[in-house]
């Protein structure tokens, strides 16, 4: 057995503990879980459904940890995890499931599936089976600091451009400061109107807030790829910055998964409860307009809809304030069928967006959205994760959609009241 | 061995072996899963845990309407013979006396033409659902013996019992004996196969709640 073969299966093992050991021991092969992932429903190919996709962490945890398991074992009878099984699930683990969570809704004895995926790629990872993309892109977060490549001076151009162009600063490692905002490297790229609508929004709401040169992005491949020990760095970069500055709460910005990865996994990672609070940059603006202090002067005339981002609604616990925040703004605001924590996926998330292999079938099982969007036909979409932006932006072009997206923060800076 | 020995086995002998095994086995199966404990969440809750985990058990019961139109095949069948089957085991009057009779305890029963409805709808939803096992294009990927064994050790003690109470065939002590024997079968190698999660449900639906309801989201 090669070594990392070796790593793989004792990261794998490291991954049962109850809940897994509960669900494998629950799954009666109903396939209801496949009728509930896109991978599968846009594809009609069976080995995409969602509890095929975990077999590699099921051998493990049939011959280590069960009695039946473990006397085949002694026979030879158990099925191996090897490296033949690894290459051949790594596009099934990494290239078709983007960790939506939608198959742990419905399947019918409570299998959280899409944990146990997140749970494989750990496995899958140290067995050095996860794709360029990811590799590239957590490679980069680590040395670079940002999967994308984007440095401190980058960042630093974008903010003088959002002062130049509001004439208010942008306070930079205030200590202090109630909230420490983060940014996705998408965000400080492509989508620089975020830090103008934030910058714009709290500063009539008078908030006290901060960005910190040392630890500004909020993006973790690690959590993607499936690497703890990379996620907890990365984690560890923030806490750090956020106590050296004293901030009382860190804002995760629009990108599902660096919520996921600081809100949810992040003290788990680095194992001990944060000293300061985590919330998305929705529940930061809700909690404003409940204090009456986020007033708006215009409100949105065209027909809306919101595109829930999978970490953030179904796996965040996000799903209320987005709608509030909506109602507070827009006239015309319509629900796709399949919403909230149902909403299907835009086919992006969990490390697919990094994985060039997968853009074909990315773009495939797009067509989920298609049909929740054809069957409303919005004039603009609303949503709050670059990721699913970007996406979006894409998939709509390749299928000749013409429907703009909209960030929620950014519409809302937009109707604000001077 | 006479017909009247076989019966007196099978509801001595075979059933103390039978019962031993299938307790044994299923406290074993639910140990070896609680044993390997979980940890702790350091995260700062949004909602209850413990509320998640218990709304949730209920919940996976309910599907909301497009997962239902998605799956209808699978939720239609699977309710009609769980309900069926569990209906005849606990409410056809003898198996009322015979669960007097090891725990002390009894309810009333359903009317006997109600059961034997019952067992039929069962049986008939147990053959589409086998039926569906063997066409359906994901099934059949997901497909291994343990499915069929399953299935097997689903339908035969409602087709004996069906046989034993209408006396179909053979003598009547015969076929009650090969009902009972039938039902032995079934608990001895419940703990080791898929049937297990008749009890293990419980805990995958109530950690699914709780990892869902920690962040506020019912699930
Ligand atoms: S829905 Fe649940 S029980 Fe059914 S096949 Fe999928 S994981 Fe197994
Ligand atoms: S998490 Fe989403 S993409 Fe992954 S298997 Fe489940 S439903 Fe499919």
């Amino acid at each position: 057995m090669s070594a990392s073969l070796e790593k793989g299966i004792h990261a794998l093992k490291e991954q049962v503990d109850s809940t897994v050991a509960a669900f494998f021991s629950s799954c009666v092969h109903c396939g209801m879980c496949a009728d509930a992932c896109l991978f599968y429903t846009e594809t009609g190919e069976p080995e995409r459904m969602p509890i095929n996709k975990v077999e590699p962490l099921r051998r493990i945890w049939k011959s280590e940890y069960t009695l039946l398991g473990r006397i085949g074992k002694l026979f030879g009878l158990t099925k191996k995890v090897d490296d033949k099984l690894l290459t051949e699930w790594e596009t099934l683990v990494y290239d078709s499931c983007t960790l939506c969570g939608r198959c742990s809704m419905v399947c019918p004895v409570g299998n959280d599936i899409a944990l146990m995926i997140r749970k494989t790629r750990e496995g899958m990872a140290v067995a050095g089976h996860a794709p360029e993309g990811l590799i590239g892109a957590t490679t980069r977060a680590i040395t670079i600091g940002s999967p994308m490549g984007v440095k401190l001076p980058a960042l630093q151009a974008q903010i003088r451009h959002v002062e130049e162009s509001t004439g208010k600063t942008i306070p930079v490692d205030v200590e202090g400061a109630e909230y420490m905002l983060l940014l996705s490297s998408m965000e400080i790229m492509n989508f620089p109107e975020f830090i103008e609508a934030v910058s714009k929004i709290f500063d009539r709401a008078g908030v006290s807030w901060t960005i910190s040169t040392e630890a500004f992005e909020a993006t973790n491949s690690g959590i993607q790829i499936g690497v703890s020990d990379l996620a907890a760095e990365l984690v560890q970069r923030i806490v750090d910055a956020a106590e050296k500055l004293k901030v009382k709460t860190v804002i995760s910005p629009e990108c599902g998964h660096a919520y996921m990865a600081i809100r949810w996994e992040g003290p788990n990672l680095v194992g001990k409860p944060f000293s300061f609070k985590v919330r998305h940059i929705l529940e930061v603006l809700n909690e404003l307009r409940e204090q009456g202090k986020l007033e708006i002067s215009s409100r949105e005339t065209q027909k809306l809809t919101y595109h829930d981002p999978c970490q953030i609604s179904r796996r965040g616990g996000v799903i209320n304030e987005p709608r509030s925040l909506l109602d507070m703004v827009a006239d015309n605001f319509v629900e796709m069928p399949d919403t909230g924590k149902m909403n299907w996926c835009c086919g992006a998330g969990g490390g697919v967006s990094s994985n060039e292999r997968a853009d074909e079938i990315r773009l495939k099982v797009f067509q989920r959205k298609k049909e929740q969007l054809d069957a409303i036909k919005p004039d603009a979409i609303v949503s709050a994760c670059s990721n699913c932006r970007l996406n979006l932006e894409d998939a709509l072009e390749e299928y000749n959609m013409d429907i703009p997206l909209l960030s929620l923060t950014e519409m809302l800076a937009d109707h604000l009241a001077d | 061995m006479s017909e009247i020995e076989f019966l007196d086995w099978v509801r001595g002998p075979g059933f103390q072996i039978a019962a031993v095994i299938f307790v044994a086995g299923v406290i074993i199966r639910i140990l070896e899963i609680l044993m390997l404990g979980r940890k702790k969440n350091l995260a700062e809750a949004r909602g209850s845990e413990m509320l998640g985990g218990l709304r949730t058990i209920v919940t996976r019961s309910m599907h909301d309407k497009a997962t239902f139109q998605r799956s209808a095949f699978t939720i239609v069948s699977g309710y009609i013979f769980h309900t069926g089957l569990l209906l005849s085991i606990f409410f056809f009057a003898p198996h009322i006396l015979m669960f007097k009779e090891v725990f002390g305890l009894s309810w009333p029963s359903l009317p006997t033409p109600v059961i034997d409805a019952l067992a039929v709808i069962s049986i008939i939803a147990l053959l589409t659902i086998i039926a569906r096992r063997m066409s359906n294009k994901v099934m059949r990927f997901l497909n291994t013996p343990g499915d069929y064994l399953a299935w097997l050790l689903t339908i035969t003690p409602l087709v004996t019992g069906y046989m034993a109470f209408h006396r179909i065939g053979l003598p009547a002590p015969t076929l009650l004996a090969i009902h009972i024997l039938s039902v032995e079968i079934l608990l001895v190698l419940f703990p080791f196969t898929k049937l297990m999660h008749a009890f293990t449900l419980f805990m995958a639906r109530w950690y699914n709640g709780a990892i869902s309801g920690y962040r506020g989201v019912a699930s």
